[in-house]
């Protein structure tokens, strides 16, 4: 089983390095990551926290969009594009199974995802730590928030391929894959914020509306990122969102998001006839 | 599931529907360890169906399929299955070593089997070249090349000649005897009779989702007695009295041509030699292949 999963990643991972997706990718990151820390540099004296900090707290913003987005783009081809291409058909009649498969593509995946993110926020964040100073705590916030974007990409990786074995073309899964990142990075947010100006400070928002906060992957990495450093959440101002919420919550959703979502593409798959 | 061992593929019964067409009717067909069956018909016959229902790719209908022994689709089932699909696609960014040590990994083969086979198949100087660069006949042969890995007990080849010159023909029909020779059953997908189709055990025939033949070439030719073609070249204004004598059809000014049954040849001919000088030249053609896959797959059956 091993042996097959590995194979698989390794021909999935060579296509995305010769693709220069992982080229790309990482070149996105570098680029957004430097120029979000460099342009939000203003308000470290004013907070009394070194620059790191801040650019944490920034690339905590960027990373919510940016990764969903990269993870999204890589997966929505996975299996669409296979049977579009005819080379499912072929694929399936070894003695792989549809779990294997998905498996190798989300190893070989993952790891072209995390590059990116690693080398990028990496880049930004010894950058400022090298010109603005850094602390052991913010250095953890740094490592906390590659790790977890990486987790958050996993999650959207698994969303893209339960899309793709969804859509009958490449085509139709490319659209859902816009659609799920508006769903859950933009809409979601704006839906929960229209519900709490309307609740009012009533019990909605008190009792409901961090849970629903933190059932959102998204928003579960932003929420671990901020409650996980106090002076991240006194920069980012998104101290109070996660205040009602026990610790595990948040951790908990982005772990379990992934495993859920990859169950889901399992199922999807099932259904695809090459 | 435990089945007669004479037989690597058996198929019982077989209907496929998709939606409210039905694309299969109750196929029945059985390969041994080594035999080869062409499996011919028109396109839209189902032989491609019949296929990928054999690999468990899609489900059937109703009827049974048994692949050594085992339900399509499971495991047992694909690691004893070889199959070269009707339009083979690959990973375009990976070299043809690349994609087949993929292969042979999936297949449990070690990749060490895979520069021979690459060699096999005459994609030994390209193998380190993008598939993505490669001719239609490369990927064709690239699709021949993980057929012969491991050893399969069932071979399922669908239309394996498409895109091939006449040289990797021959070296097609080479392969397939080879397979046939370690005790696989091929079962070869064809729209034509031709001399790659000729060349096997048996020849079953499809038409719109029903078997409507399943017999040896040489039974099949003599069940369906079709006539030989003669062809009379008259001399020069004589082409009228030719007819008139021996009736047929005229074509292009000079000559004639008739049809007779093969034990209607010699009275025919010595009719003709009776005619003297006014017969130039006789041509003879037996039924061809294709009048034979004609003859069945027609549609005036
Ligand atoms: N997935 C499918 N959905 C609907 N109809 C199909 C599907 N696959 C094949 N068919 C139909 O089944 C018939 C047989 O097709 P096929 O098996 O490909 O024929 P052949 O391989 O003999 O040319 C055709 O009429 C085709 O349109
Ligand atoms: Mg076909």
């Amino acid at each position: 089983m091993i042996t097959r999963i590995l194979a698989i990643a390794a021909a999935e991972f060579r296509t995305v390095r010769r693709n220069r997706w992982v080229f790309t990718a990482t070149l996105m990151m570098v680029l957004f990551a430097l120029a979000l820390t460099f342009a939000g540099s203003a308000p470290t004296g004013v907070l009394g926290v070194d620059l790191l900090t801040v650019s944490v707290a920034s690339m905590t913003t960027l990373a919510v969009y940016l990764a969903p987005f990269l993870a999204l783009m890589i997966a929505f081809d996975a299996i669409a594009g296979e049977v579009e291409r005819g080379t499912l058909g072929l694929v399936l009649t070894y003695p792989l199974s549809r779990g294997e498969m998905l498996l190798g593509k989300f190893l070989a995946h993952l790891t072209a995802l995390a590059i990116a993110i690693t080398v990028g926020l990496g880049a930004a964040g010894l950058a400022s730590a090298l010109s603005g100073g850094a602390s052991a705590d913010s250095l953890f916030a740094l490592t906390r928030l590659i790790a977890t974007a990486i987790l958050l990409g996993a999650c959207f990786l698994a969303l893209g391929y339960a899309a793709s074995a969804l859509s009958g073309s490449a085509a139709g899964a490319a659209g859902l894959a816009v659609g799920l990142w508006l769903v859950f990075v933009v809409l979601y947010d704006l839906g929960l914020l229209g519900a709490v100006v309307f609740d009012n400070g009533g019990s909605f928002t008190k009792s409901v509306f961090p849970w629903l906060l933190a059932a959102n992957p998204a928003d579960a990495f932003r929420l671990w990122n901020v409650a996980g450093s106090e002076q991240v959440a006194l920069v980012s101002g998104m101290a109070g969102a996660g205040a009602g919420l026990p610790i595990w919550a948040a951790p908990l959703s982005l772990l379990l998001w992934p495993v859920l979502a990859l169950l889901m593409a399992r199922l999807a798959f099932a259904r695809v006839e090459p | 599931m435990m089945d007669n061992p004479t037989h690597a593929l058996i198929v019982e019964n077989l209907g496929k529907r998709y939606g409210k067409m039905e694309v299969l009717k109750g196929i029945g067909i059985t390969v041994a360890p080594g035999e080869r069956v062409a499996l011919l018909g028109h396109n839209g016959a189902g032989k491609s169906t019949l296929i990928k229902l054999i690999l468990g790719l899609t489900h059937p209908s109703s009827g049974r399929i048994s692949v050594a022994g085992h339900a399509p689709g499971s495991t047992a089932a694909r690691t004893a299955t070889a199959y070269l699909p009707e339009q083979v696609a690959f990973h375009k960014s990976l070299t043809g070593r690349e994609q087949l040590t993929l292969f042979a990994r999936l297949a449990g083969e070690h990749p060490k089997t895979v520069m021979p086979l690459l060699d096999r198949v005459g994609l030994g100087p390209a193998a380190q070249q993008r598939i993505g660069t490669w001719s239609k006949g490369m990927r064709q042969r690239l699709g021949l090349a993980q057929a012969l890995l491991g050893h399969r007990h069932v071979a399922l080849l669908d239309e394996p000649t498409s895109g091939l010159d006449p040289m990797s023909r021959h070296d097609l029909y080479a392969i397939i005897d080879e397979m046939a020779a370690n005790g696989t059953a091929v079962l070869i997908a064809s729209h034509a009779l031709t001399e790659l189709e000729a060349r096997t055990d048996r020849i079953a025939i499809m038409r719109r989702g029903e078997l409507v033949a399943d017999d040896t070439l040489a039974r099949l030719s003599a069940r369906a007695a079709l006539p030989t073609r003669i062809r009379l070249t008259a001399r020069e204004g004589a082409a009228d009295h030719v007819q008139a004598q021996l009736g047929g059809t005229r074509v292009n000014g000079c000559s004639v041509d008739l049809q007779c049954t093969t034990d209607q040849k010699m009275a025919q001919l010595s009719r003709i030699s009776g005619l003297g000088e006014v017969v130039r030249d006789v041509e003879m053609a037996p039924p061809s292949l294709e009048d034979l896959y004609r003859h069945y797959c027609g549609e005036g059956m």
